[in-house]
């Protein structure tokens, strides 16, 4: 029997599917697959993945429903001037559409994630709730001793809730199987750095989002598949320019408007959309106390990517994106930050100083998971980059 | 003319004290540390002679001063979004203005940033932005969120480590000085009797009439206690001063005073969450006042520490006691504690009615308010009311909307108890708070 290598539309018919299941059916698939299988929903940005994946339990990104569902009930829970995601994720609660998780970790990424955790604990009794702190701190010996505390106790209670023995050797298996997908992950980075135009933002958006609910293995799969069928497509490239995206970690931009950014003369070689499910510095590494639970909380206190939610520790956030323009080959930056969104926003200035200094290019504006207004945005992302073809300037 | 009493005067002039002796830090020797209220080590700070500084506090009293609005216009014009919180804009605005503070004296810069902090995430990224622009000391505290409802060994022994590894160390790096634990044991001892009094005197709004407004008054009684002079002779004395007069009120069966006067009957008592309006404070307190309304209890007034829900530093423990103040403020705490905390002062204070004051740039008490509403009401049985503004942000706080959500909100209460039939007023389903112009 031969399998015949999917046409690259078929997987792109694939990931869409996926992408607005919003009753998660391909996860509720997998947990009927065999015994002992949860799954646990992780509130962005980052989320112990492989300390979920150890207990049995599928770790499932929960980045609120961006335009897939109206969002009425969750409404009546924020004021105006909150972000839209903690509506949309309580909607897709109360609809029942996470139905098919067993549980949820909410890390600190903001006040409003902190809180949608007290609030999950009243609405969603069902639900196993975690809330993780990880370490702000510059003090690492205290950090190293705090997490690893919480991600033991994370292990224990979610193996528990399983009904499977929280060994080690469950760590060791799933540090490999992310260490794997991490590796494709790279590879993803780096083909769409070298060739945009065969890999549209779309559907690298699509594959990334993928990641947020597949078992690690079968993500990999998917994913080197998909990167043979757009290197297969021969597209000439555009005159258009490279950008980095930066700062939508959290509430997701509608689809729509990352196509009309690209599409009005863009090419999104870097974003941080979908942290959580990227590498952000260097896999677990056993050490000679051959402990992988410490081998993952070095791993984490060790993270070279700045996020708006972590501790800029020695203020160079500004420093490293300069550099990671330099070094994936952008010609400037697009700041989208969701409306209200005080990480992301208040992160902005402190930046742009940095990119003003090394004269890079950049624009930004703000929007809405739900929004459906691109007109403006499509007219700035053109302005942004015709001047930056022209002047080389914004 | 109203007829101030002693403690006002005390604390007023312990404020202007504070910002003088402030202003001759350097001149002193004196090293300026910044640092934040919920949370803050106060007793820590004062065992090394150094000098605090408050930026929310720069930014309530510049608000207080209708100064605010100029700052956060020109953090807006330095690239901030007018989205993000307030606090922030009106302290780093003051900063791009000289630094110069709400009383007319310049703010030292700092030789050590003490990024110590309870409760909100945001007070992180205000910390990054203000190390930014100061090439000095920098110590960082983290101090984890309660999220599960639970004060662990684990989160305790972690801040007790940081104080040791990270915090003390800096200190002692500024000032040249090595800790010395008697010393901050004794000013843990004196918080532990203000703590005393301070709780002693929220607790008297228990009492009908109470001679107490928790809320507006009770941000002037904090005062002291949330900032540097926690552990001082100076809060002995003044809380003593003012537990005094309150038994004085109480006994002779007198209500709160307000810029007005004493207040005639109280007619309504009520538990207020979230902080006040700042830039319109005198026309907020009055909109409660007019009608007879009192605060028994409130919310705010516990950011800083749960005193009248039982806490007190320890002298015996002094790190552990440090940790579990930081670990235990009110916006530390998960939101079905919190709702906790608001119905059972319902019930304790016998309050008619609670009021949640919703502030657009505050996330960390905000977000998750319109449930605590909810859940407040299924478990008091109270029907809640609900207002929005904003703490420094001039734009956002509109008189004429809040006087009539107010008097709707009291006349429902008012025909509750009456059982008369009155229209309920709006409910804050999906509230949109608009810029006054
Ligand atoms: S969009 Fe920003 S403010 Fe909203 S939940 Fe996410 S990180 Fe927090
Ligand atoms: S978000 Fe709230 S608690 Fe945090 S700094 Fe602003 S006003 Fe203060």
């Amino acid at each position: 029997m031969t399998t015949t290598q999917p046409t690259i539309d078929d997987l792109v018919a694939d990931l869409e599917a996926r992408f607005d299941d919003v009753d998660l059916g391909h996860v509720r698939a997998w947990k009927d697959g065999a015994p002992h299988r949860l799954a646990i929903g992780c509130l962005p940005v980052f989320a112990p993945r492989e300390v979920i994946w150890a207990a049995g339990a599928l770790p499932v990104f929960v980045r609120g429903a961006g335009d897939r569902i109206e969002t009425i009930r969750g409404d009546a829970y924020y004021q105006s001037y909150i972000c839209h995601l903690p509506r949309s994720t309580l909607e897709l609660g109360l609809l029942g559409h996470l139905d098919g998780l067993d549980g949820m970790v909410f890390p600190n990424t903001c006040d409003v994630i902190r809180n949608l955790s007290g609030m999950w604990q009243t609405s969603f009794p069902q639900h196993l709730v975690r809330f993780l702190d990880p370490p702000q701190t510059a003090e690492p010996a205290s950090a190293a001793a705090y997490l690893h505390h919480e991600l033991s106790t994370l292990f224990r209670d979610l193996c528990a809730h399983n009904g499977v023995e929280p060994e080690a050797a469950r760590l060791h298996l799933a540090i490999a199987d992310y260490a794997a997908a991490n590796a494709v992950m790279r590879e993803l980075a780096a083909a769409r750095q070298r060739e945009p135009w065969n890999l549209p933002v779309d559907e690298v958006y699509l594959l990334k989002r993928a990641a947020d609910s597949m078992p690690p293995g079968d993500w990999a799969d998917l994913a080197r598949r998909y990167l043979a069928a757009a290197a297969a497509r021969g597209r000439k490239p555009e005159d258009r320019i490279r950008v980095c995206l930066v700062g939508s970690f959290c509430e997701q931009p509608p689809r729509a408007l990352l196509r009309a950014a690209e599409k009005a003369g863009c090419y999104i070689i870097d974003d941080d959309l979908t942290l959580g499910v990227e590498p952000n510095g260097p896999d677990p590494l056993l050490g000679d106390d051959g402990d992988p639970m410490a081998a993952i909380v070095a791993a984490w206190l060790r993270t070279t990517r700045p996020s708006a939610v972590r501790y800029d520790e020695h203020g160079t956030a500004g420093r490293i994106l300069a550099e990671r323009v330099a070094a994936v080959g952008a010609d400037g930056v697009v700041f989208a930050a969701p409306s209200f969104c005080d990480p992301a926003l208040l992160d902005q200035p402190r930046l742009t100083r940095v990119l003003d200094q090394r004269n890079i290019p950049y624009t930004s504006f703000k929007y809405a998971e739900n929004t459906g207004q691109f007109q403006a945005i499509r007219e700035q992302a053109g302005t942004f980059a015709d001047s930056v073809k022209l002047w080389g300037t914004a | 003319m109203i007829k101030k009493e002693p403690s006002m005067d005390a604390q007023k002039d312990l404020l202007a004290g504070y910002f003088a002796r402030l202003s001759r830090a350097k001149d002193e020797g004196r090293p300026v540390v910044y640092t934040f209220v919920p949370g803050n080590l106060a007793e820590l700070m004062a065992a090394f002679d150094v000098a605090p500084v408050y930026p929310e506090v720069n930014a309530l009293q510049s608000a207080m001063r209708q100064r605010s609005s100029g700052f956060i216009r020109e953090a807006e014009r330095g690239g901030h979004s007018e989205d993000v919180c307030s606090y922030v804009k009106c302290d780093l605005g003051m900063l791009a203005k000289g630094n110069v503070g709400p009383t007319g004296d310049t703010i030292p810069p700092p030789d050590l940033l003490l990024l110590s902090f309870t409760g909100c995430f945001t007070f992180m990224k205000w910390f990054e932005l203000l190390r930014e622009q100061y090439d000095c000391e920098v110590a960082m505290l983290h101090v984890p969120y309660v999220g599960d409802g639970v004060v662990t060994d684990a989160m305790r022994a972690y801040v007790v480590e940081q104080l040791q590894r990270e915090v003390i160390p800096k200190l002692e790096k500024v000032t040249g000085k090595r800790l010395d634990l008697d010393k901050l044991r004794a000013q843990l001892a004196r918080s532990r009797q203000a703590e005393e009094d301070l709780a002693w005197v929220f607790k008297s709004a228990r009492q009908r009439p109470s001679p107490i407004d928790a809320y507006f008054g009770g941000v002037y009684y904090i005062g002291p206690i949330f900032t540097s002079f926690r552990g001082s002779e100076d809060a002995c004395r003044y809380y003593a001063m003012l537990r005094g007069e309150v038994e004085e009120r109480l006994a002779a069966g007198l209500g709160p005073i307000t810029p007005e006067g004493s207040l005639g009957e109280e007619k309504f008592r009520l538990v207020v969450e979230g902080p006040p309006n700042w830039t319109s404070f005198r026309d907020f307190w009055k909109i409660f006042y007019d009608e007879g309304a009192v605060c028994v209890a409130s919310t705010y007034t516990q950011v800083g520490g749960t005193y009248e829900r039982g806490f007190r530093h320890d002298p015996a423990n002094p790190l552990e006691s440090l940790a579990d103040y930081c670990l235990s403020c009110y916006t530390n705490l998960p939101l079905p504690k919190r709702s906790r905390v608001l119905a059972e002062m319902v019930k304790e204070y016998a309050a008619d009615g609670f009021v949640i004051h919703s502030v657009k740039s505050c996330n960390s008490f905000s977000a998750g308010q319109l449930h605590m509403l909810r859940e407040v009401e299924k478990l008091t049985g109270v029907p809640g009311g609900f207002i929005e503004s904003d703490l420094v942000d001039a734009r956002y706080y509109g008189q004429a909307n809040i006087k009539n959500r107010i008097e709707s909100y009291l006349q429902m209460l008012h025909a509750r108890r009456t059982g008369a039939s009155v229209p309920t007023p709006p409910r804050a389903e999906r509230v949109h708070l608009e810029v006054v112009p």
